[in-house]
């Protein structure tokens, strides 16, 4: 495919008209065409769930799939924390132009300027919906929506529903879809996996997916095929994502010769409950909101933290003047605030120092000790109390944390066993977002005609960096705002073509191929299990390719991935058939490309020589050790082809108009 | 520790199962998921089959984990998921017995996955509120007080995990359907389908085969997310209403 021409589709004019000029110019497709044409969505996690029931709502035929055994289980439940909109309801002064802003220097400078204008544009009308559709939203007093502020921005625009936003917002979804399953607007599959898409005449055009019941495959045609599969953070094997979340479906997808873009962009949190043994399946967020009032901190000798890891001490036993606030040395004007990526890295400097605290030596203390005693003192002088003890500020203080934070505590000691009102808590980063995915152009559409790609399994807005609570508002607006209009761009030339039939010789050419490939794979009845080879996969995506990376490691990565995969063909034991219920079949596939697609990561991160965002090249930073951006040679869109032998780069430059490129520094 | 678990293997729907032996070894600082894996690898290792069970997002939100462990679902902690249950809650040389969720409604698809699509239908038979896209007034137009956003909050954090079902002597699916019902009918934007809703999901209830409510309470303690039974009396009432004309 040399040559392959990244066409971004933006429409002229200015950058605030360009949405409302586009849609009041577009191609329509009349409501009795919509009748006739199918739709297929894949997924139906928040961006797949509103766009299935959107389109649906207005008269397509749809078809929606998801491998969980209902749409409600989709990993976007477990989000907690938020849902940005510039509504400006606090009057802080936030706009459009605000939340586009932060989001493209969020992303240090890596999007689409028009794209995440879009973006900020459509947020007002998310919430909108969802309080419609009856999204409990936290609210004041005054029964208006409540705020936070999220993530280091300067305003409040964060809208939430508790710790448990993200489930909220699916079950809102989830309902508008069940609605439309209940007309008949929209055919639900459940329990089915794709497991390859199928290109007629270059269009995409269906999809072969397995029975997870039967193991049966199936082939299924439409005029169009709609992805929203979500992120590829498990292929670090340890991640905050759901278990099941995987990127087989975009893959596959590659392999038909869509682009995979930015692949090497992943984004590690850094507030996660650290590993704590070989057994761990998975690893816990604890909501960003922590950092508003705990300290980070590690022993500024190695002795006491030493002393910490093999149990002789505890944190409380080191003295003040012996602890390392490291954020707050290092980045006075943001301290522990400061983005994701920068918080990240500054713990695994530390914790390479020799200065990590738990047995594994990969851990840093969060601490609430200053906060509870800050709140315990505020809450005495508005008692009244005089001379209040040490013990009553305290038990106030921890009064007030508990009322702040209480769920997450909760949630930390039920996990580790230890009480964080006690001890200071122990957190270290960890996967948890991927803001590659297949490239799309500005109608969501990938480089094959008629497959498009929602929320987090494109690559649209985020750059290099994801800001909190942005990737639900993505999501909503791909599936409830963008989808319903653009995907008219490529259905209103299709309003002559008949429906696609599945008898096609395309189809059963398709489907032999996933057949052979099930077949291949249960046949080599080896001797490890596919569990194994995700985690030595993960190992080595973290150790080369994870918080920071460099020539030699990534090259170094990519052998070791390939002599994995060469092994895996030869020594994986899969039990069981084909043709049955047969988990350990799915988790093969989805671990067989995972061993690919890491390979292309490395590639990726290789190319990219500069440090941005979640992207780190020990290579490229500056003598204070802080990530050098270079905006001459890599303001581009990396966009990746598969091939076996050299994965081959294709490349979108993107143009900065109505922003001036920025050193992000939060010194 | 050393563990004894008992465990239901059932080859398909229309097998017969029956409790087996294993020994495991685990540390208490695994989830229970985690031992379960940890069983799982040790059969794979033999060339065994391994335990077939659901789970997803193992942080207690998804609801897809359901076992019934020692006789309960979700096992011994309050408010607790599978998932969320780590194994320093038993000891040393403890057998554990482990069951899938048992209910008329929620057939045995392989040892202890079930098949709990029959709550999707009760979602689909009136679970939302009819708004297409794009037709949302302002979110701030309607307040809506702290306290009533609170309490529907608190019914809709069920997580269609299905315990309550698994815990009815009944096979009742009065504390899910009537958490949904809750949820929407506190909120002044479910009032307009309120009475209509209640009857359609407990018609559909019925169609699937669930059973009849006789107030055991057993579900409520159970359930993870611990929603309340007063939400069944607040179906009750509105579906009674349903059926005797008034909206209230
Ligand atoms: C712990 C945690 C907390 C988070 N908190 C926040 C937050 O506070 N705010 C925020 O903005 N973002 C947050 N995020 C990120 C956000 O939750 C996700 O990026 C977002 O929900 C992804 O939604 P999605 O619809 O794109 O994909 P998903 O929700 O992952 O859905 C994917 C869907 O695709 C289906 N699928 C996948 N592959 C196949 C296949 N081959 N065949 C059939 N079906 C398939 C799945 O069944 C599922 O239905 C958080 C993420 C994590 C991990
Ligand atoms: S009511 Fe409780 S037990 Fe029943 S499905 Fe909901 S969360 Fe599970
Ligand atoms: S696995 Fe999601 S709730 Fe237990």
């Amino acid at each position: 495919m040399a040559g392959i021409e990244l066409k971004s589709n933006v429409p002229a004019g200015e950058l605030k008209q360009k949405w409302s000029d586009f849609k009041g110019t577009m191609n329509l497709v009349a409501p009795n065409n919509k009748r006739r044409i199918e739709v297929i969505v894949v997924g139906t996690g928040l961006a797949g769930a509103s766009a299935a029931a959107t389109l649906g709502e207005l008269g397509y035929q749809v078809k929606a799939f998801t491998f969980h055994d209902s749409p409600r289980r989709a990993h976007s439940i477990a989000a907690q924390g938020g849902i940005n909109a510039a509504k400006n309801y606090q009057n802080d002064g936030d706009s459009t132009y605000r939340l586009f802003y932060d989001t493209i220097k969020g992303g240090d400078y890596r999007s689409r300027e028009a794209n995440v204008y879009r973006l900020a544009e459509v947020s007002a009308d998310i919430i909108d919906q969802c309080v419609a559709q009856g999204v409990p939203f936290a609210r004041e007093y005054g029964g208006l929506l409540a705020n936070r502020s999220f993530g280091g921005v300067q305003v409040s625009r964060t809208f939430y529903a508790r710790g448990q936003t993200g489930q909220q917002l699916l079950i809102g979804a989830y309902q508008a879809l069940s609605r439309q399953i209940s007309t008949g607007q929209v055919s639900m599959y459940n329990r089915h996996e794709m497991l390859d898409l199928v290109k007629i005449d270059g269009k995409a055009r269906g999809i072969i997916t397995r029975n997870l019941l039967t193991g049966k495959l199936e082939k299924h045609a439409a005029h169009c095929v709609v992805l929203a599969t979500g992120g590829y953070g498990n292929v670090f094997y340890l991640s905050t994502n759901a278990m099941g979340s995987n990127v087989s479906a975009a893959w596959r997808s590659v392999k038909r010769g869509a682009l995979m873009a930015n692949p090497c962009f992943t984004q590690i949190h850094p507030t996660c409950i650290p590993v704590s043994g070989d057994y761990q399946s998975k690893l816990t967020l604890m909501s960003e909101s922590l950092r508003n009032d705990g300290r980070v901190w590690v022993p500024i000798s190695q002795e006491d933290a030493a002393a910490i890891r093999e149990g002789r001490k505890k944190g409380n036993d080191i003295a003040e003047d012996d602890r390392d606030y490291y954020l707050e040395r290092r980045y006075p004007a943001f301290g522990n605030l400061v983005p994701r990526d920068v918080a990240s890295r500054a713990a695994k400097v530390a914790c390479d120092g020799g200065n990590g605290v738990a047995p594994t030596g990969l851990a840093v203390f969060l601490d609430f000790a200053s906060a509870i005693e800050r709140y315990g003192k505020a809450a005495a002088h508005s008692k009244n109390m005089t001379n209040p003890s040490a013990a009553e500020i305290t038990a106030m203080g921890k009064e007030v944390v508990e009322g702040k934070y209480g769920n997450l505590f909760e949630m930390y000691e039920k996990i580790t066993g230890e009480n964080p009102y006690e001890n200071p808590m122990k957190i270290y980063p960890a996967v948890h977002y991927t803001m590659g995915g297949l490239w799309v152009d500005y109608n969501l559409q990938t480089n094959v005609p008629g497959l498009f790609a929602l929320g987090e399994a494109n690559f649209s807005d985020h750059g290099a960096n994801r800001l909190g609570a942005s990737a639900l508002m993505q999501g909503l607006a791909d599936g409830y705002f963008v989808i319903p209009y653009t995907i008219g761009q490529f259905l209103s030339h299709e309003i002559r073509t008949p429906n696609i039939s599945t008898d096609a010789p395309e189809f059963a050419e398709v489907e032999k191929n996933v057949q052979d490939r099930l077949d291949q794979l249960i046949a080599i009845k080896g001797n490890q299990s596919v569990e194994s080879f995700h985690r030595r996969l993960g190992k080595i995506m973290w150790e080369y390719c994870g918080m920071s990376r460099n020539a030699d490691g990534l090259k170094k990565g990519r052998q070791m991935i390939r002599e994995l995969r060469e092994e895996f063909y030869k020594d994986v034991f899969i039990p069981g058939e084909v043709a049955e219920f047969n988990p350990e079949l799915e988790k093969a596939t989805k671990v067989a490309d995972f061993l690919e697609l890491g390979e292309v990561m490395m590639c990726d991160a290789l190319d990219r020589n500069e440090s941005c965002g979640g992207h780190f090249r020990e290579e490229y930073k500056s003598e204070e050790g802080e990530a050098q951006r270079n905006d001459k040679d890599y303001t581009y869109v990396s966009a990746w082809e598969w091939n076996e032998t050299e994965p081959i780069l294709h490349k979108e430059e993107l143009e900065f108009k109505n922003v001036e490129l920025k050193t992000r520094s939060y010194k | 520790m050393k563990l004894t678990l008992k465990i239901w293997r059932q080859k398909g729907a229309d097998k017969k199962g029956q409790l087996e032996s294993y020994n495991v070894e685990a540390s208490e600082h695994m989830s229970f998921l985690e031992m379960m894996d940890v069983l799982n690898e040790e059969l794979i290792s033999k060339k065994e089959e391994p335990v077939a069970f659901e789970h997803d997002c193992r942080e207690g939100i998804c609801g897809t984990c359901n076992l019934v462990i020692n006789g309960r679902p979700h096992g011994p902690q309050q408010g607790t998921t599978t998932c969320q249950l780590h194994m320093r809650h038993f000891k040393d040389g403890d057998t554990i017995t482990v069951e899938p969720w048992r209910a008329k409604a929620f057939p045995v698809i392989k040892d202890l996955v079930v098949d709990r699509s029959s709550f999707d239908r009760i979602i689909q038979a009136g679970g939302y509120v009819s708004v297409n896209t794009g037709q949302a007034p302002d979110g701030n137009a309607i307040p809506i007080e702290k306290d009533t956003a609170l309490s529907a909050f608190d019914a809709a954090a069920c997580i269609g995990c299905g315990a309550c079902v698994a815990a009815c002597p009944n096979g009742s699916a009065m504390l899910f359907t009537s958490a949904k019902v809750a949820h929407l009918g506190k909120l002044p934007q479910g009032q307009v389908e309120h009475a209509a809703r209640s009857k359609s999901m407990v018609d559909q209830m019925d169609t699937e085969g669930f059973g009849n409510c006789s107030n055991t309470g057993a579900c409520e303690v159970e359930c993870p997310k611990e929603i309340s039974i007063n939400n069944i009396a607040m179906l009750n009432r509105s579906y009674l209403s349903s059926i005797f004309g008034s909206n209230k």
